[in-house]
C-alpha cells in the first residue's frame, strides 16, 4: 500500500509533497487505529500469573508464550506471583504500557478483570476463566485446560493398572477445570472396570505439597494402589509407598520413573497461536478458546509411556489407541462434567 | 474404616506426629519470644524464609544438618530485625511483626528467583528419611507412631524438653520469664532487659525457621512459595492454647495435627460422601478455637507481653 505512494512522491513538488505526506500520515495513523499491527511485527504480549511460572497450569502457558517469542510472533514479558488483590492493577499497568495481548488467569478476579478489559477495548485479553465469554465485551476471550480427552485416556490406563480396584484422587479445590478432568479420568478407569472405587479429597490449597502428601498417604492406607496426582506431593507419596500414580497437566515421569505410569498433558500452543492469528488479523473477539485444548486441536495429549512402555496391559492400550483415534476423528466425545466429584 | 479404627491405627498417629512437627518447632520459637514479652508476628514469613534457606543450602551441596543450621541462621537474622525494631526502639509489635512477615516472604521469593531463574519445576533434594529407633519402634501402636519418624521430628521433641529445662531450671530462664512478667525487676537485678528480649526473639525466630525447614527437608523435598500456608498463624494460637508452657504447647500441636490427620481420613468414610469437604478442612481449626476457649480461661498471660521497656522510665 505504501510502495506506490512513495514512488509518486518523488515526482511531486515540495508543497504537494508536504500535503500528501500529511495525508499519508493521517491515513496511516487512522489505519493503525483501525487495523492492528502487521504480522511481521511481534505482538507485545504480557502474561500475568497469580503463582510462580513453575506451577503446573501456568507453566504450560508460559512455555507456549516462550515458544511463540522464539518464533518471533510475540514480544513476551510476564509478571508472576501477582496476588489476586493486585491483579487488576498489573493488568492496567501493562495496558497503559501499550501491550496488545494480555494473557493470564481470571479465576479469582472474574469481575474485576472484565471491568479492566472494558476500559481498554483496543487490547486483547485472553484469560483463563471458569465463565463464558460475553459479546458485550468483545476484547475479552476465555480459555481453560479442557484436557478431558487426555485425562480420559490416562484413566483407561489407571483402570487397567489398579489391582485393588481402588484409586485415590487428591485435588486442590473443586473448581470446574479440576472437576471435569477428574470426571473424565474416572470415566476412563470405569471403561476397564466398572467396579473401581474412587477416593476423592480436596486439600483447600493449591500449594501445600506436605498436606497433599499426607492426604495421599491416608488414601493408600485406605486401599488405593493408584493415585491421580492433581497436586504436587501426591506423586511423592506414591513413590515413597511404591504404588503407581497418574500425572496431570505436566509430564512428571522424569522425576518418578518407577511410579508415574502416564500423564495427561496440556498444550497451550494451539490456544495462543489462535489468539495471535486473531490479533494479527484484527478479528480478535469474545470467544471461548477452550476447544483449542481439546485433543483434536492438539491441545492435549497422553504423554509417552516411557518407562512403562510394554508394562500397561495390551487390552488397555488397544482401547487407548482406538478411543484416541475416535476422539481425533470426532466420532467419540468425552463428557464434560463440571460437578464436584465425590468418593464412591 | 470407621473413626474408632482410625484412632487405633499406628499410621494415623504417625501422620499426626508428622503434621505436628513443624508446628512444634515454630510454637516453641513463638513461646520463647512471648515469654520474654515480645509478640512475634513475623513467624509466618520467617517459616517461609527458613523453608527456602534450608532447602536451598542442601540443594547447593551442603549436608542436611548444615541446611537446618542455615535455616536457623536466616531465621535469626530476621529475628534480629524484628527485635531491634520492637525492643530498643519499642515500636508496635503487631506492625513490626506483620512487616517482617511481608519482608521475609517477598525477599525469599526474590532470592528464589535469583537462584533459580529458569526452572520448570522446583528441584528436589534428598530429604531426611524416617529413622526407626531400635527396640522402641517395636512397641505396638506407640512405636511406629513416635519412633519411626524423621530425625527432625526427634529434634523437635528434644527441643521441647530442652526449652522447658532452660525456662524453669536455669537463671537464664528465670531472667527471660521475668523480662516478660516484670522487666523492671530484671533491670533492678542489673540485667539487661533489652539484651534478654532481643536474645529471646532471635533464638525464637531461629526455631521458627527450623519449623519451615521441616516442610522442605523432611515433610517434603522441594520448596514451593506458598507451602507454609498459614501454619505460622496456627502456632500463635497454639502458644495461647499451651498457656505459654512448652509441654502444653506440644500437646496442643499434636492435638491440632491429630484433628487434621483425622479429617483427612474421615473424608474417605461414608460420612465424607454426605458432608462437604470444606467442613472437614475446617474441623481442626474449629476444634482448636473451642479448645482455646476452654484452655485459655486459666492461662496466665505474661504480664509484660507487648509492653515495651524503657530503662529508667517511671
Amino acid at each position: 500500500m505504501t510502495t506506490p505512494k512513495s514512488r509518486t512522491i518523488a515526482t511531486l513538488s515540495r508543497r504537494q509533497f508536504m500535503a500528501s505526506t500529511a495525508a499519508v500520515a493521517l491515513v496511516a495513523g487512522a489505519s493503525t487505529l483501525a487495523t492492528p499491527l502487521r504480522a511481521a511485527e511481534p505482538i507485545k504480549t504480557a502474561g500475568i500469573y497469580t503463582v510462580p511460572v513453575e506451577q503446573q497450569w501456568v507453566s504450560r502457558i508460559h512455555k507456549a508464550a516462550m515458544t511463540a517469542q522464539e518464533r518471533g510472533d510475540v514480544d513476551y514479558v510476564y509478571s508472576e506471583n501477582v496476588s489476586n488483590t493486585d491483579y487488576a492493577r498489573v493488568m492496567r499497568e501493562y495496558a497503559e504500557q501499550g501491550y496488545k495481548l494480555i494473557i493470564g488467569e481470571a479465576f479469582a478476579v472474574e469481575q474485576e478483570a472484565r471491568e479492566v478489559a472494558a476500559e481498554y477495548p483496543d487490547i486483547a485479553f485472553l484469560l483463563g476463566s471458569s465463565f463464558k465469554p460475553d459479546d458485550a465485551l468483545p476484547n475479552f476471550a476465555v480459555f481453560d485446560n479442557y484436557i478431558q480427552d487426555a485425562s480420559y485416556l490416562s484413566g483407561i490406563i489407571a483402570g487397567s493398572m489398579t489391582k485393588s480396584g481402588n484409586i485415590g484422587m487428591v485435588g486442590g479445590f473443586p473448581i470446574p477445570e479440576v472437576n471435569r478432568l477428574m470426571h473424565a479420568f474416572m470415566a476412563g478407569a470405569h471403561e476397564m472396570n466398572p467396579d473401581i472405587k474412587f477416593q476423592v479429597s480436596f486439600i483447600g490449597s493449591w500449594f501445600d505439597p506436605p498436606k497433599a502428601k499426607e492426604t495421599a498417604f491416608a488414601m493408600i492406607e485406605n486401599g488405593a494402589d493408584v493415585l491421580y496426582a492433581e497436586r504436587f506431593g501426591v506423586s511423592d507419596a506414591a513413590a515413597e509407598k511404591g504404588i503407581l500414580a497418574i500425572g496431570n497437566v505436566i509430564d512428571t515421569q522424569a522425576d518418578y520413573p518407577d511410579t508415574v505410569v502416564a500423564s495427561a498433558i496440556w498444550h497451550f500452543e494451539p490456544t495462543l497461536d489462535k489468539a495471535i492469528a486473531e490479533v494479527n488479523a484484527g478479528t480478535f473477539k469474545a470467544a471461548d478458546y477452550g476447544v483449542y485444548s481439546f485433543m483434536s486441536e492438539g491441545g492435549s495429549s497422553l504423554a509417552p509411556l516411557g518407562t512403562f512402555e510394554d508394562k500397561v496391559p495390551e487390552a488397555a492400550m488397544t482401547l487407548v489407541n482406538e478411543r484416541s483415534a475416535a476422539i481425533k476423528a470426532g466420532t467419540f466425545t468425552v463428557e464434560i462434567n463440571d460437578e464436584e466429584p465425590k468418593s464412591s | 474404616m470407621d473413626i474408632l479404627d482410625i484412632l487405633l491405627s499406628a499410621s494415623f498417629w504417625a501422620a499426626a506426629i508428622r503434621i505436628a512437627s513443624p508446628l512444634i518447632f515454630a510454637t516453641l520459637g513463638e513461646l520463647i519470644c512471648e515469654r520474654a514479652g515480645v509478640l512475634n508476628l513475623g513467624i509466618e514469613g520467617i517459616m517461609v524464609a527458613g523453608a527456602f534457606a534450608g532447602w536451598m543450602a542442601v540443594y547447593s551441596g551442603t549436608g542436611l544438618w548444615t541446611g537446618v543450621m542455615v535455616a536457623m541462621v536466616v531465621g535469626m537474622a530476621f529475628g534480629l530485625i524484628h527485635s531491634v525494631l520492637t525492643v530498643p526502639f519499642g515500636l508496635s509489635q503487631h506492625v513490626v511483626g506483620l512487616g517482617v512477615t511481608l519482608l521475609a516472604t517477598s525477599s525469599t521469593y526474590y532470592a528464589y528467583r535469583l537462584a533459580l531463574p529458569e526452572v520448570t519445576s522446583p528441584p528436589k533434594i534428598t530429604a531426611f528419611q524416617p529413622f526407626e529407633i531400635p527396640i522402641l519402634s517395636d512397641i505396638p501402636l506407640l512405636g511406629p507412631a513416635l519412633f519411626a519418624q524423621t530425625p527432625m521430628t526427634y529434634l523437635a521433641f528434644v527441643l521441647v524438653g530442652l526449652v522447658s529445662i532452660v525456662l524453669y531450671r536455669t537463671p537464664l530462664g528465670l531472667a527471660l520469664r521475668a523480662a516478660g512478667e516484670n522487666p523492671s525487676a530484671v533491670a533492678a537485678q542489673g540485667l539487661s532487659v533489652t539484651g534478654i528480649r532481643m536474645g529471646a526473639v532471635i533464638v525464637g525466630s531461629g526455631f521458627m525457621a527450623m519449623g519451615g525447614a521441616f516442610l522442605t527437608m523432611s515433610a517434603f523435598d522441594s520448596f514451593f512459595f506458598e507451602m507454609v500456608n498459614g501454619r505460622g498463624w496456627i502456632c500463635i494460637a497454639l502458644v495461647v492454647f499451651g498457656a505459654w508452657k512448652p509441654g502444653k504447647a506440644l500437646l496442643g500441636a499434636v492435638l491440632f495435627a491429630a484433628f487434621d490427620a483425622l479429617q483427612i481420613r474421615v473424608q474417605q468414610t461414608p460420612l465424607g460422601a454426605d458432608i462437604p469437604y470444606q467442613i472437614f478442612l475446617m474441623t481442626p481449626y474449629v476444634l482448636s478455637i473451642l479448645a482455646l476457649i476452654v484452655m485459655s480461661r486459666r492461662a496466665e498471660v505474661p504480664g509484660a507481653l507487648m509492653v515495651p521497656f524503657n530503662k529508667g522510665e517511671r
